[in-house]
């Protein structure tokens, strides 16, 4: 027998894996649910079809968006998550002790019960005593909130779908106004490879640029991606991602990471040409 | 209707059977399924062009329905409580003037608020009937024209006894309802037909809890937009007749101006949202109302911004109010309507239905999202935030009563000049000027031009109003009657 799952990535090209068996099947209010499992992946989840994570590389997006902003800002309290309903994001935000709370908002409530059973690798720190789970749309989460967090973190799905209103101009103003006077927010960016991806990519860097005062792109490699080549977003209304970065600080911390370290950190940020061109290109 | 019931769609059916029947055309329109013009396949796709096709037996005539569009509007006028409906597909435009031209002749008397539609107003300039206008009352605050008062309609109707008729917003652009049973009963009461523009008003036959649809309050006709919030494609409407009107003279009217190679893909459109409506209707408006009071009581929670709604019923001007209407005054955030309106769709992608001078409104419908109106109220507080200025030195639209010299009919006609705007004081307009939307005139043919309405113009210019209806493009000329 061979079954496999297969993602579109254009309407030309599609990643496929092959699938062990499928674990849970779902469909929420918001979306399909879907767990799998393989051989090479090991457990995976999708959401209307499109990859979220997959046990075996679901740690190098999670470092990065994590790690990244925690080696910059010297004091990061107050943390707003958005989305992240599969967990990861909160292991390794719970790792610092400096944290004292964590607002993590997620619009799907089924997502993170799926993820609670079957998924105990990421989900595993959600009951910290400093996590609270708002399950509510992020964009009127965020409304209401005004110089409160040092750290926002959009873990979002994709710029269709539920995640749509995580892309706009008047989220990351939102997000612009919770955020303290040296806050930094941080967002999965998207590819900037295929072309519906890229405008996707383009279209989300404007509208950062247009609500932050510092606003850089790093990048990570996700296998399981469209492309493997991933982007994150880095907007700040004080510190410089590279420059601000403390390594000596972090480095004491004693954190095992396995993608993550100082000195990748400051390589991130370090794009391809033809993508410096094409966020370029919306910065004017 | 043959045992037809609300769960038919007799066009639509019809539509299929004649795609599955691969009928060779020799006949119009040229484009023969999109075989003649590649380009408009690839934008409209080959289900759609294969249904642009031409009246034929199998497919019926709208200028004389004998079979499937005969069965459509028999099943529309059950669905609406009407004696009769029509099939437009000229736009609620159409339905409107049909309306007016079916109940007045030349030199007749029509009873009717200023704030109507120009629709209205042209229907008058075609047929040569004579306007007689009801002030209606401004709510200062807002800066918007209300209803009538059955107070006003009875007066003026006491005045003009010879009037044909009576026709009432149901309801105006912003929602608002005037008492339209109680005026039914006063135009029947004295000989005249009652008529309902309700552009604005199609979920009034559908939903619960909303205000009394023309049909139900008794009145003789009206014109519904399907297109708008009834969920059919843009420009195919509903004119309603109920049994004190001759359904053989209102077609032979619509029959006048209306086009004798109606398109399939509006008729069936109006057939399936009619369904939708009947079948589905109650709860589909009931998600509308509630998406509608959601957004409110968000836009009120971001302080500045009024979202209003039945709190302004006052039992007058304002016998009703339709919750569906996200209505918003924005004056206090220092901002004007219109500016709010760009803003929204210059920097954050959302088109809203209009702004005006001091409010906008963001039409909800059955097409909505709860996570679009999460994008609508979160650009709004963002607005504010960024945007907010002093209040100072904005002006909010208030109703200039109309000096009618002539009727639109004689002043459109008549010998006329183009003036600059500064020196049309006092001279009598031959042409509209309005702000689109709403499309309500600020001058109408026939009407003297005074200060109020020529800075109102300059102002509304200022904010970045579209003002449209005058000869000149760039509304520097004013058309005027010569002087005798």
């Amino acid at each position: 027998m061979e079954l496999w799952f297969s993602e579109r990535h254009t309407p030309h090209v599609k990643l496929s894996i092959r699938v062990d068996r499928q674990m849970f099947s779902v469909q929420s209010e918001f979306q399909r649910i879907d767990v799998f499992d393989s051989k090479e992946f090991g457990r995976f989840l999708t959401l209307d079809g499109y990859m979220m994570l997959t046990e075996k590389d679901e740690f190098i997006y999670h470092e990065m968006i994590v790690h990244v902003p925690m080696a910059v800002h010297p004091a990061a309290k107050r943390i707003l998550v958005i989305g992240a309903g599969d967990g990861g994001v909160i292991r390794e935000l719970t790792r610092y002790s400096s944290v004292d709370s964590i607002d993590m908002v997620e619009i799907d409530p089924l997502v993170v019960q799926v993820c609670r059973e079957y998924l105990p690798k990421t989900a595993c720190r959600l009951d910290d005593p400093r996590v609270n789970i708002h399950y509510e749309d992020g964009l009127r989460f965020i409304r209401s909130r005004e110089n409160e967090y040092d750290l926002i973190i959009v873990d979002s799905t994709d710029p269709f779908g539920p995640g749509e209103g995580l892309f706009t101009r008047e989220f990351y103003g939102n997000c612009y106004k919770s955020l303290k006077e040296d806050g930094i927010m941080v967002n999965q960016h998207e590819s900037p490879f295929y072309d519906e991806d890229s405008q996707a990519c383009q279209r989300a860097h404007k509208r950062i640029v247009e609500s932050f005062p510092i606003s850089r792109v790093y990048q990570a490699h996700i296998p399981t991606y469209p492309s493997g080549h991933w982007l994150f977003g880095f907007a700040s209304k004080r510190y410089h991602p590279v420059h601000d970065l403390d390594a000596v600080r972090w480095d004491l911390l004693g954190l095992k990471t396995g993608y993550y370290t100082p000195r990748l950190h400051v390589g991130a940020f370090a794009l391809p040409a033809y993508v410096e061109e094409l966020l370029r290109d919306v910065e004017a | 209707m043959r045992g037809l019931t609300q769960n038919s769609a007799p066009i639509y059916e019809a539509l299929e059977r004649f795609r599955r029947m691969r009928v060779v055309p020799f006949d119009v329109p040229g484009h023969k399924r999109g075989r003649g013009n590649p380009e408009l396949v690839k934008l409209f796709g080959e289900q759609c062009v294969g249904i642009d096709v031409n009246s034929m037996k199998p497919l019926d005539n709208l200028c004389h329905p004998i079979s499937v569009i005969r069965d459509a509007e028999d099943l529309a006028a059950e669905a609406f409580g009407a004696a009769q409906a029509f099939l437009m597909v000229g736009g609620t435009t159409s339905s409107v003037q049909s309306m007016v031209l079916t109940v007045c002749k030349p030199g007749d008397k029509i009873i009717l608020p200023r704030n109507v539609h120009r629709s209205v107003i042209n229907a008058l300039v075609l047929c040569g009937a004579t306007p007689v206008y009801v002030n209606p009352d401004m709510d200062h605050r807002l800066g918007i024209a209300l209803g009538m008062k059955t107070e006003q309609v009875e007066q003026v109707i006491r005045e003009n006894p010879d009037a044909v008729a009576v026709l009432v917003n149901n309801p105006t652009y912003y929602g608002i309802c005037s008492d339209l049973k109680k005026i039914v009963q006063l135009a029947h009461d004295h000989g005249m037909l009652a008529l309902a523009d309700e552009a604005h008003g199609t979920h009034f036959y559908f939903g619960e809890h909303l205000p009394v649809s023309a049909m139900s309050a008794g009145a003789d006709m009206a014109a519904v937009s399907m297109h708008k919030s009834g969920g059919s494609l843009t420009q195919s409407s509903f004119l309603l007749t109920g049994p004190g009107v001759s359904s053989g003279y209102a077609r032979q009217i619509i029959n006048l101006t209306q086009t004798t190679s109606a398109s399939y893909l509006l008729m069936g459109s109006l057939d399936i949202a009619r369904r939708n409506l009947a079948l589905r209707g109650r709860e589909e408006f009931a998600k509308v109302v509630s998406m509608a009071e959601y957004a409110r009581s968000e836009i009120n929670k971001i302080g500045g911004y009024y979202a209003y709604s039945r709190e302004l019923v006052n039992g007058g001007s304002i016998y009703d109010f339709d919750v569906t209407k996200l209505s918003v005054h924005t004056l206090d955030i220092g901002l004007a309507g219109i500016e709010v309106y760009d803003l929204l769709r210059d920097e954050y992608d959302i088109q809203i239905e209009f702004g005006d001078l001091g409010n906008i409104l963001a039409y909800i419908s059955i097409g909505d999202r709860r996570q679009d109106i999460e994008r609508l109220v979160s650009a709004l507080a963002e607005i504010r935030r960024r945007h907010q200025r002093d209040k100072a030195g904005l002006m909010s639209h208030e109703y200039i009563p109309p000096e009618v010299r002539v009727t639109p009919q004689q002043a459109f006609y008549a010998p006329k000049q183009a003036v600059p705007l500064n020196r049309a004081r006092g001279r009598v307009c031959s042409e509209f000027v309005m702000c689109y939307p709403p499309g309500i005139p600020i001058l109408a043919p026939g009407e003297v031009i005074t200060d109020a309405i020529l800075s109102y113009i300059a102002y509304a210019k200022e904010k970045g109003c579209s003002i449209t209806g005058t000869e000149d493009p760039q509304v520097e000329y004013l058309n005027v009657l010569e002087e005798a």
